[in-house]
């Protein structure tokens, strides 16, 4: 028998469905490989038992026939999202014994239809960091190395233990989230695929939120037809969750293999950064080829304001982040240091609770919103988060049915590397915020590999809820660049 | 109409004219709370109505009461207000323990309903117009209680999420008395509705008042906020000593200080709470987990349809068709139970047109005086609707005078029972019959021939004798019957 934990998740669904091996069997095999793997750091919380409960559960209703979309695949779940009795902590000393009442809508429809939890995964606290090292558990370790390094490297962030377990087949998928890039961009640093859904897509109840017009919860999988399947069970309309779309979900895994002839794909110009590494050039002009061997029309579009988005993205993500925060205060749940006063005891749980990205954020986000600086800075960055939709908008009135980018400007890094300047750090997501900005959907494929070895990744962003368009292009991308898997060293 | 005089303040260097305005919050009726599902009843044991919307959880969304929308929708029809059909909600961010989120979801640049206004009456008879300047929905705050220990407060979060309106008057008041008035009318306005229920005890309506003082025409003075007055009489005290307090200071060569004050019943006075410079940056900025609050002209439309009689309405009809004077429509008006009490009498009357007025006098003079000189409100009167119309029905229709109505009305007060019955079983039914008045009149001027002989040179003197038979017939008798026998039988 091969092993168990190899397969994509459509394969081990077809497995399951014609009884090669049973839930109970596929979950031990994760859960053994996630012990063999404490090295990446990529779960903060193991739930073996419940685990084994669950599959057990699978297997019976797959024998009586009964099984749901998902029966019997074990996932992980980014920490973010809130599990019944099972502590979510966000990665944050705040919350670091938090054991919620309640299940998060996205996690709960999983469930629903079969599918098996494995445990909590490491992020960036709050989700607020792009290589997975604000985290109060410590960095996750990216599986992948440098050619004959040992140097060890960031997974990316914040959904780096989604990426991390998911490329290191700990898990057949897993949930994350995306602000700014946190899905795609780990996605493309662990040659996993990422998908960030149109804003409303999923619904956000339950899942701690960083910045509330920005946040959107996908799945990071194997493969492009292992993100669709998961699609189909995380969206969906959300009664909670008002910003969430009341529109039927398709099956997403039909668009998989569906013809993209005659689709007309937008190559932005912008995207062409200064100094940008020779072979993301090369990756992405490679993307265009394939896409258009395989019947589709590439143009070159213009998205004008695309330089205005990182700077005003860094004003809305952290004004809605201080406010967003503000409830983790000591009084009800949580970490509570106390003082002398209430003042006191907000600013010792909160300077104790809180990790430095997390606090520096919260600052520049009440900044930003104070009397005399909103207009100037919170009001003009929503101006502007208007003229960067209108730049899609007017690339699909044309007839562009997506458009293709790099997915970020690099391969992954080292832990430790970009400690010193934020804005470096936060220069990881320039491919990447544009879509949060705008609310439209975007995948990270992975797509071939740098000089040195490390897995790079592209980037499709599509019209709202055209999630299905970016599947059928996406798997395009991958049958020509081929499935990456990094060589077990842990 | 008449417009009402404004009412200065003397000062050593003259004349000063206060200008107030209010920013009133009144709880909305509804079952739950604004963005949760959680119980807004009154009284639970602390922290038995906390959702995990209003303990905010991590993760929790907040989904907007559709019953609220249409409660502060409403309230603004009945307030003349312009509906907004697009309004947007707003963090107002701070923190204390009594605000689980860290702010408050309210509406700060967009509110539900615009400008409107409130007719007010005076005492006097006068009346003034309050403009209002917006009303918006907000969530309340939960409560700190500092007396379970002596080292720790606790906080119960019942209250939190539960909507309120916060309702902003235009600074077109200028006396404690219009103060009072205009509270008072909008509570009324706003029970006729059934959108608050105006319970100030129970904190169901608050209000922050908003005193300056001028020189009369004079540019606006800095102003003082009192804050969460929650009773109609205090509203008036902490105005007249605040305004005085403000001339003291400005005569003294002093200036305002723009703050927020609190008011102590005890003393009678105001105090400092915290000046401007204490005051928060309230980072106001949209919520994003809420999309802009959206509806149609014909949902306006149908909630205005279905409006109920408001009290101005009410007073312009019973002034039309009961020939009330103003100020009678004003008292029955004044309370949505006593109106209602008093359109129960009218439909009891078997005549309406003939009775409507003599009904106004009797809820208002008997039904009304005896009720307060009882201490006693409308819903526990010991007589009921039915029971007034027939007693007033008895004196319409001749078969009671007003004086044994009275007597009647006593007897219905203190032992209950349907006054038609009381009055045959008692005998209290008014004589009309002329041939027993007859007799009586025809012994009492056989027994007094010197005051027949009076009255016929004197005939003002008749007087005496309808006394007389009155008093023999124990006051049943039809005083204009026996008028008109005892002219014809003197001859005068």
């Amino acid at each position: 028998m091969t092993d168990l934990t190899s397969l994509t998740l459509a394969e081990d669904r077809d497995g399951l469905a014609k009884k090669s091996f049973t839930s109970l069997e596929l979950t031990n095999a994760h859960l053994d490989a996630i012990q063999a793997a404490r090295a990446l750091n990529a779960f903060v919380m193991e739930t073996p038992d419940q685990a084994r409960a669950m599959a057990r559960e699978a297997d019976a209703s797959i024998t009586k026939g009964q099984g749901g979309p998902l029966a019997g695949i074990p996932l992980g779940i980014k920490d973010l999202f809130a599990t019944r009795d099972v502590r979510t902590t966000a990665c944050s000393k705040i919350l670091a014994n938090f054991v919620p009442t309640y299940e998060s809508t996205i996690t709960s429809q999983l469930w629903r239809d079969g599918a098996v939890m494995l445990g909590k995964l490491n992020n960036d606290e709050f989700a607020m960091g792009s290589s997975n090292e604000t985290s109060c558990f410590g960095p996750v370790v990216n599986p992948w190395r440098r050619d004959g390094a040992n140097t060890t490297l960031v997974p990316g962030g914040s959904s780096g233990g989604s990426a991390s377990a998911v490329a290191a087949l700990l898990c057949m998928g897993a949930t994350a989230t995306d602000t700014g890039g946190s899905i795609r961009q780990p996605a493309a640093f662990t040659a996993t695929v990422g998908l960030k859904p149109t804003y409303g897509r999923c619904s956000r109840w339950g899942i701690a939120a960083f910045a509330s017009s920005l946040d959107q919860a996908g799945p990071i999988a194997r493969t492009v037809r292992d993100a669709a399947i998961l699609m189909r069970s995380m969206a969906g309309h959300d009664p909670k969750d008002t910003t969430s779309a009341d529109r039927d979900v398709p099956d997403y895994e039909a668009a998989i293999g569906k013809s993209v002839k005659g689709m007309r794909i937008g190559i932005p110009r912008e995207y062409r950064l200064d100094g940008m590494p020779a072979e993301i050039e090369k990756l992405w002009s490679e993307g265009g080829a394939w896409l258009k061997s395989a019947g589709a029309e590439l143009v070159e579009v213009s998205l004008p304001h695309t330089k205005y988005a990182l700077p005003a993205y860094y004003i809305v993500a952290p004004a809605e982040a201080s406010s967003n925060l503000a409830r983790y205060d000591g009084v009800r749940y949580g970490l509570r240091v106390p003082g002398r006063s209430i003042g006191e005891m907000y600013e010792n749980t909160r300077a104790e609770g809180f990790g430095d990205e997390v606090r520096r954020r919260v600052m520049i986000g009440t900044y930003v919103l104070s009397a005399g600086y909103y207009d100037a800075y919170y009001l003009r960055a929503q101006k502007v988060r208007t003229l960067i939709k209108r730049d899609f908008e007017d690339c699909f009135a044309k007839g562009v049915n997506a458009l293709l980018t790099p997915a970020t400007p690099s391969a992954a890094f080292g832990i430790g590397e970009k400690g010193g300047d934020p804005v470096e750090m936060y220069l990881n997501d320039i491919f990447t915020v544009t879509v949060n900005m705008a609310g439209l959907p975007g995948i990270a494929v992975p797509a071939g590999k740098d000089a040195q070895g490390l897995p790079l990744g592209l980037q499709l962003i599509g019209r709202p809820f055209d999630e299905e368009t970016l599947f059928s292009l996406a798997e395009v991308l991958e049958q020509a660049a081929g499935r990456f898997t990094p060589t077990r060293w842990w | 109409m008449s417009a009402p005089s404004t009412k200065l303040i003397q000062g050593a260097t003259g004349d000063w004219e206060m200008v107030i305005g209010l920013e009133v919050h009144a709880q909305v009726t509804s079952k739950s709370k604004l963005f949760s599902s959680a119980s807004t009843e009154f009284g639970g044991e602390p922290n038995t109505h906390v959702s995990l919307v209003d303990a905010a959880m991590p993760g929790m969304l907040p989904v907007i009461n559709q019953e609220c929308v249409r409660q502060a929708v409403r309230t603004g029809l009945g307030l003349n207000a312009q509906i907004n059909l697009r309004s947007v909600f707003d963090r107002k961010n701070y923190f204390y323990p009594d605000s689980p989120q860290g702010y408050q979801i309210s509406q700060y640049k967009s509110p539900i309903v615009g400008a409107g206004e409130v007719i007010v009456e005076l005492a006097d008879g006068a009346s003034v117009t309050v403009g209002i300047e917006r009303l918006h929905l907000e969530q309340d705050a939960g409560k700190l209680l500092h007396d379970r220990s002596p080292t720790t407060s606790y906080v119960d979060l019942n209250r939190s999420g539960v909507a309120l309106m916060e309702i902003v008057s235009k600074p077109d008041i200028r006396s404690s008395e219009q103060a009072k008035a205009y509270v008072s009318k909008l509570r009324s306005i706003l029970r006729y509705l059934g959108t608050c229920d105006g319970d100030m005890e129970k904190g169901s309506l608050r209000a922050d008042v908003n005193v300056s003082v001028r020189k009369p025409g004079g540019p606006l003075g800095t102003r003082c906020e009192i804050k969460n007055m929650n009773s109609i009489n205090f509203i008036g005290q902490a105005i007249e000593y605040e305004a005085r307090r403000q001339i003291g200071i400005i005569e003294d060569g002093g200036v305002i200080d723009q703050e927020t004050r609190l008011f102590d019943p005890n003393k009678c006075e105001t105090r400092s709470m915290r000046s401007k410079e204490e005051a928060h940056d309230y980072r106001y900025f949209p919520d994003p987990d809420l999309l802009p609050l959206e509806f149609s002209e014909a949902y306006v439309a149908e909630l205005k349809a279905k409006l109920p009689e408001l009290p101005d309405q009410k007073k312009a009809r019973f002034i039309a068709d009961l020939a009330l004077s103003p100020y009678d429509a004003s008292v029955l008006v004044a309370e949505r139970e006593s109106a209602d009490f008093f359109e129960t009498v009218l439909t009891k009357l078997a005549d309406k047109g003939r009775d409507g007025k003599l009904a106004a006098n009797w809820v208002i003079n008997e039904l009304f005086g005896r009720l307060n000189k009882e201490g006693r409100d409308i819903s526990s009167s010991p007589l009921s609707a039915g029971q007034l119309g027939t007693i007033v029905d008895l004196i319409g229709e001749g078969t009671i005078s007003g004086k044994i109505a009275k007597e009647l009305f006593e007897i219905v007060w203190q032992e209950g029972g349907d006054p038609r019955a009381l009055v045959e079983t008692r005998g209290m039914k008014q004589v009309t019959d002329v041939v027993a008045i007859e007799k009586v009149v025809d012994d009492i001027i056989a027994a007094n021939p010197d005051k027949v002989a009076q009255a016929r040179a004197k005939p003002q003197l008749v007087g005496w004798f309808v006394g007389q038979v009155m008093k023999s017939s124990g006051g049943k008798a039809n005083p204009q019957a026996v008028n008109d026998l005892l002219k014809s039988k003197l001859g005068i």
